[in-house]
């Protein structure tokens, strides 16, 4: 199609969470960047798309992805991430740095966003490491990776478990106020754990990992917050007693963010059940009471963000005994609907929901994303509420099958997604 | 026979765990081993029943007696029968387990029985391929064919406890709860027939909320555990324990855990030893009691697993069968 300045989005149901907006209106697209929203005149050669029964949304920004590239191309590419993120209604992903080499440094940081430019179809954020080669040993040049173009830190995957280590990392970070996120496991209480230590894990005789391996960690790195002011966030947040700490430390003003993933709002432990190596990842899926307080969490305005951990692997990775499987699950293209469950299921309002998936993420990553401000590039999602789908594991859009939703029915589908201006997903095309 | 019984079809293909095997079941397989525990004790000990029938016993983890076992069985009922150790296997040169399994698929056995070390690697393999199998042990989970051989082993002492069946038997398990699938196929089984069964042991290792996943009572003294009952079933404890931080010493152990003749006393006047093997003498259970043969059943429990091992590779080999 040929280029044109104007886009006009008519006549959709504009939720926009930043502004409080919900209400039928049109958005106008100029040259890719937000130019008005409400009832704008029509210029000239405009191109108009009919948003008629659709929400029209700012384009989600997921804050957890892997998207494996460098060095784990077999799992995932930025190509093949990207183009899941797209058809998930997902305009920005934050990568993670666990790859091959791992982004610890400046240059593996330009590495990674040429291939985004070159090969992404949506906006890919480079988080860096904390610690040089995920060891857990040696600081990162935080302010060198943030020129290149770091939104955030982390050792996802592995936990900066040393205490005094993490202490210098929040400490050091306060100089760039770079944000730190913390993959929350004591590994000396996972030791070889593969599952949530529970009923489950007793009945189907699978090492267990105690909901405290997280709350410890929290409640540890709570007290370094307090003695550092570094700004902190929990990943992927799954149990009741992290969720106390963080709400807690939040109580007494202090910076400190959580996310959670759909998964562990969603499912429990007994997915597991049937060693279901799909239905394996780190933190594990807990117990119900560990959900329903999460859901508490998600109703309360704990959270910051909705985050996949999207994490795709080979089919080798998954088809071996329980214990040998590799950890993780897909959850881009499921993350809309899996959240819509929170508005159906009442725990919280439309705009709330997509509220953790667009600006507030973005505003903790500080990117200029995430809402429909004049100005603003014009990231979209174009979804209808209401048409339900059941998920299949061997129709993704990415390279990966493991999700846990697999033959799972669910609400919402993503119609057209946009990239400044750019449509890079489009329903049944 | 153990009891009269009508005829029960056995449709079951794989034979995973005890979870869902109910009592007709569970009574019907001890039917049919009794009919067998006979050929074991002809001058001549083989029958013609499964001829031409293949059975391949593949064992990722060490093992003598469930391997001797399930190939005796198979061949006193004129099966041919494989064995497959972790010793002389392609694990070694990198295969998956699926893709064993799948190469010995192919040459089309009738049951394959498996052995490993990681819990669910039976229910993987029987999900993605079609062999019959048996788990003969997968990690911590499951070995239902030393829970039938047990189960057959009360019933066969029912009698001398006064009683009909297990409804309200006392069962003590003992021991190394945690790393134990004897513990939880015996528990899941021993429910299913209607006995009470305690767990006793460490705290460090006992499974998270037992209780409520297999419906027992845990105790942690010993003593405690064992008042009254009328089945203490004992469970080794690896040397490696010690070293890993779950019990400080064999002395301790012994010392509060440890089988004697003493606190084998606070149990019923006819209760039974018992023990899946192999056994560690002076870790838990004193030798002055594993070799009371008034008491211990230890031995009775080998010439039962080959029978009940004879009655499941039976049906599973012979689908339909009838007991």
């Amino acid at each position: 199609m040929e280029p044109v300045p104007f886009v006009l989005i008519q006549g959709g149901r504009v939720v926009d969470p930043a502004h409080g907006r919900d209400e039928t209106a049109d958005i106008l697209i100029e040259n890719g960047i937000i130019r008005a929203v409400g009832r704008p005149e029509i210029p000239r050669g405009c191109r108009i798309i009919d948003a008629d029964g659709l929400i029209v949304a700012p384009g989600l920004v997921d804050m957890h992805v892997h998207l494996r590239e460098p060095g784990y191309e077999y799992k995932g590419t930025i190509a093949s991430g990207t183009r899941a993120a797209a058809a998930g209604g997902v305009t920005s992903v934050a990568a993670m740095p666990n790859t091959k080499p791992v982004t610890d440094d400046p240059s593996v940081v330009g590495h990674v966003l040429e291939k985004a430019r070159v090969g992404g179809i949506v906006n890919v954020y480079p988080v860096g490491a904390i610690t040089k080669g995920l060891q857990g040993v040696e600081l990162t040049e935080f302010g060198l990776m943030l020129e290149a173009g770091c939104v955030a830190f982390s050792d996802d995957g592995a936990t900066v478990a040393d205490t005094g280590v993490m202490r210098r990392a929040l400490e050091y970070a306060r100089a760039f106020g770079a944000l730190l996120i913390q993959h929350a496991e004591d590994p000396s209480l996972v030791s070889g754990g593969c599952m949530n230590e529970g009923v489950t894990s007793s009945r189907l005789g699978l090492p267990g990992i105690p909901v405290e391996s997280e709350s410890i960690m929290v409640d540890r790195d709570i007290r370094l917050v307090e003695l550092t002011g570094g700004r902190y966030h929990v990943a992927h947040l799954s149990t009741a007693g992290a969720l106390e700490a963080v709400a807690g430390a939040q109580a007494k003003g202090l910076p400190v963010t959580c996310e959670v993933a759909p998964h562990h709002f969603s499912l429990t432990e007994e997915a597991v059940d049937g060693y279901d190596t799909y239905a394996k990842m780190a933190p594990p899926l807990r117990s119900e009471f560990d959900r329903n307080a999460l859901l508490e969490g998600l109703a309360r305005g704990t959270f910051s963000a909705i985050a996949t951990d999207h994490a795709p692997h080979d089919e080798d990775s998954k088809k071996v005994e329980f214990c040998c499987a590799a950890n993780g699950v897909i959850g881009l293209e499921t993350l809309l609907p899996i959240s819509l469950e929170l508005v159906s299921g009442g725990v919280m309002t439309l705009s709330n929901c997509l509220a953790l998936m667009t600006y507030k993420p973005a505003r903790l990553l500080g990117i200029h994303r995430g809402e429909l401000t004049p100005g603003f590039p014009a990231d979209l999602v174009l979804f209808d509420l209401l048409e339900s789908w059941q998920v299949d594991s061997n129709r993704m859009c990415g390279s990966a099958r493991n999700t846990p939703f697999h033959g799972r029915k669910v609400r919402g589908r993503v119609k057209k997604t946009m990239v400044a201006g750019h449509i890079v997903f489009e329903d049944g095309q | 026979m153990v009891r009269a019984m009508k005829s029960n079809i056995w449709n079951r293909k794989h034979l995973l765990s005890m979870r869902g095997i109910g009592q007709e079941e569970i009574l019907s397989i001890l039917d049919t081993a009794a009919s067998f525990r006979e050929v074991n004790h002809r001058d001549i000990k083989k029958v013609p029943t499964l001829r031409g029938k293949t059975i391949i016993n593949l064992f990722y983890e060490n093992s003598t007696r469930t391997r001797t076992s399930f190939e005796l069985a198979g061949k006193r009922m004129s099966a041919d029968v494989i064995n497959m150790s972790v010793a002389s296997s392609s694990v070694k040169k990198g295969e998956t387990l699926i893709d064993t399994l799948a190469t010995l698929q192919a040459m089309n056995p009738d049951v394959v029985v498996v052995r490993h070390s990681e819990s669910g690697a039976q229910e993987f393999l029987a999900r993605h391929l079609n062999a019959a199998i048996i788990n003969a042990g997968d990690g911590r989970h499951a070995h239902p064919t030393q829970a039938l051989l047990d189960i057959l082993t009360i019933h066969d002492h029912l009698p001398i406890m006064g009683r009909e069946d297990f409804r309200g038997l006392k069962v003590a398990i003992c021991g190394d709860i945690l790393h134990s699938r004897v513990a939880r196929s015996n528990a899941q089984g021993l429910a299913t027939m209607g006995a009470e069964v305690r767990f006793v042991g460490p705290p460090t290792l006992m499974p998270a909320k037992v209780e409520e996943a297999f419906n027992v009572k845990v105790f942690h003294r010993m003593d405690e555990g064992i008042e009254g009952v009328n089945v203490v079933m004992m469970l080794r404890l690896q040397q490696e324990r010690m070293t890993k931080g779950y019990v400080p010493s064999v002395r301790e152990y012994f010392h509060y855990w440890g089988l004697t003749r003493k606190r084998l006393a606070l149990a019923s006047e006819t209760a039974i030893v018992m023990h899946p093997g192999p056994m560690n003498r002076g870790v838990e259970i004193a030798s002055e009691v594993a070799d009371d043969l008034e008491r211990s059943v230890i031995l009775e429990q080998v010439a039962n697993g080959l029978a009940i091992r004879m009655a499941v590779l039976y049906r599973l080999c012979t689908p339909g069968s009838r007991s």
